[in-house]
């Protein structure tokens, strides 16, 4: 880790409690605190996980109107956001002119400030986001990059409950996925969704940096909270089925090889305005190379991500992009991308890991269901 | 006990040596998932990659700290990943060599040492 590494302001709260640190996307970050991986997983899955991403990028987007605004926005990539609702929060990527993902990112409408959209952005990316944005809104649209708001995720099958309590008369344990709003939370002033990047019930938290320790510490007295770093994030992530910027997504993939066509509604389709729109409509209509597949291990070796996938035949069909061990599902698991032919479930395929070929099926994803909250 | 810069030990009784990775090295790499160990028969010259330790994040060659032929693998930690965690100097064993120069286990650190070692590391 070296001193260039920036740090959120749960910094000497990872430490304290005993974190493993290293550098993630310019951000010292906690990987993992001393219970270990396979049990921030379980407590996840089986109570609640607390997960600092203050290192992603939160900005404001703001403008005369929520129509203007949203079709700005609309202009960089294929979601719906003019029909966004207040209180209501959307998936969609940042394409750039072939198709490709610039970025992935949540979009949010908040409930009482027409003109405004929320931004939440990779960490590894937000530079070039940022960038992104700058150049091409119009001049009536305004860019605010909220450096000084710290998140916090709450996630697990106690997330709901524990916030229920700490904001009695809220209604928060009844929102419906995806839907965001100002929260106190034990006295703390808060904005909330309720998504995550776990596969499981939970939210994600945005509160101004000074309070994030205290408030961090307050969730963490909770009965069954637990702190959760970064490794178990990913094996939590990959087992929920979820894309990865730079593993799943880069600037050569497009939303729909890799299986994020629900994030484009029928209006963006047909109508297009959009970067790469052309690419989006050929793969949708089937012009297709690759996609993106689940693989399920049949031996206890994992293959890790840029590991070939072959066919029956030994010849190189593809890449896996994420891969390794899936506590929950107890077997080594992969997500890759292989031509359309071999997108089956049940296909038969050969993992090349440390030189040999590991036998392995296409599978379903995601591999651990989700249990999010749809109301 | 003597331990390698690669953080692999050896336990010498007679012209058997038992092979292992340290209690620091299995903290480094946290929970194990997946362990790979050589054939009862295999030679090995001091060096050569002998097995294969996994854990969730990241895969680690296991090197032959000393020459020699193996005559038994704990099969126990193949089934049971944890013990490398639990007891990783005792318990979680990998294989046994029969020595052929008993006089490359005199070269390896000896615990001290190795602990000075990895004072150096942080």
């Amino acid at each position: 880790m070296s001193d260039a590494d920036a740090r959120t302001p749960l910094y000497a709260l990872h430490v304290e409690l005993g974190a493993r640190m290293a550098p993630f996307a310019g951000y010292a970050m906690p990987i993992q605190y001393p219970s270990g991986i396979l049990a921030e997983h379980s407590s996840t899955r089986t109570r609640a996980g607390l997960f600092d991403v203050s290192h992603m990028g939160q900005a404001w987007l703001d403008g005369p109107d929520h129509e203007t605004v949203a079709r700005a926005l609309e202009a960089l990539c294929p979601a719906d956001i003019v029909g966004l609702a207040p209180g209501r929060q959307r998936y969609t990527q940042f394409l750039n002119p072939q198709g490709g993902t610039i970025d992935d990112l949540m979009v949010f409408r908040p409930r009482d400030a027409d003109g405004r959209l929320g931004l939440i952005v990779n960490a590894s990316r937000k530079g070039i986001d940022y960038a992104h944005l700058r150049k091409n809104l119009p001049s009536g649209v305004k860019l605010t990059i909220r450096d000084e708001a710290a998140l916090i995720s709450l996630q697990g099958p106690l997330a709901a409950a524990t916030l229920a309590r700490l904001a009695p008369g809220s209604g928060v344990e009844s929102w419906a996925f995806m839907s965001v709003g100002p929260l106190t939370i034990g006295g703390f002033a808060c904005e909330a969704s309720r998504s995550g990047y776990t596969g499981e019930d939970g939210y994600e938290i945005s509160l101004p940096s000074s309070e994030a320790e205290a408030f961090a510490r307050l969730l963490l007295r909770q009965d069954g909270v637990a702190p959760v770093g970064l490794g178990a994030r990913d094996t939590l992530r990959l087992e929920a089925g979820l894309c990865l910027y730079g593993h799943e997504l880069d600037e050569s993939t497009d939303p729909i090889e890799a299986g994020l066509a629900w994030s484009v509604p029928k209006r963006r389709r047909e109508g297009g305005g959009f970067p790469g729109a052309a690419r989006v409509q050929a793969a949708l209509a089937g012009d297709l190379k690759r996609r993106r597949v689940g693989v399920r291990l049949e031996g206890r070796a994992p293959a890790r991500d840029g590991a070939e996938i072959l066919d029956a035949s030994g010849t190189k069909i593809g890449v896996v992009t994420s891969g390794g061990f899936g506590p929950g599902v107890g077997a080594p698991i992969a997500m890759g991308y292989v031509p359309p032919e071999f997108a089956k479930v049940g296909a038969a395929v050969g993992l090349v890991a440390r030189g040999k070929t590991l036998p392995a099926r296409v599978a379903a994803l995601p591999f651990h269901p989700h249990a999010y909250h749809r109301g | 006990m003597r331990f390698t810069p690669d953080h692999e030990y050896v336990n010498v009784s007679g012209d058997v040596a038992t092979i292992g990775i340290s209690d620091h090295a299995q903290r480094q790499l946290g929970d194990v998932v997946y362990v790979e160990l050589p054939e009862i028969g295999t030679k090995f010259d001091k060096g050569a990659a002998a097995a294969v330790v996994e854990s969730v994040k990241a895969a680690s060659d296991v090197f032959s700290p000393v020459g020699g032929e193996v005559v038994a693998v704990n099969d126990a930690v193949t089934s049971e990943t944890s013990l490398i965690n639990d007891d990783a100097q005792g318990r979680g064993w990998l294989f046994k060599l029969k020595l052929s120069d008993p006089g490359e286990v005199e070269a390896l650190m000896d615990a001290e040492t190795y602990a000075d070692f990895l004072k150096t590391l942080d």
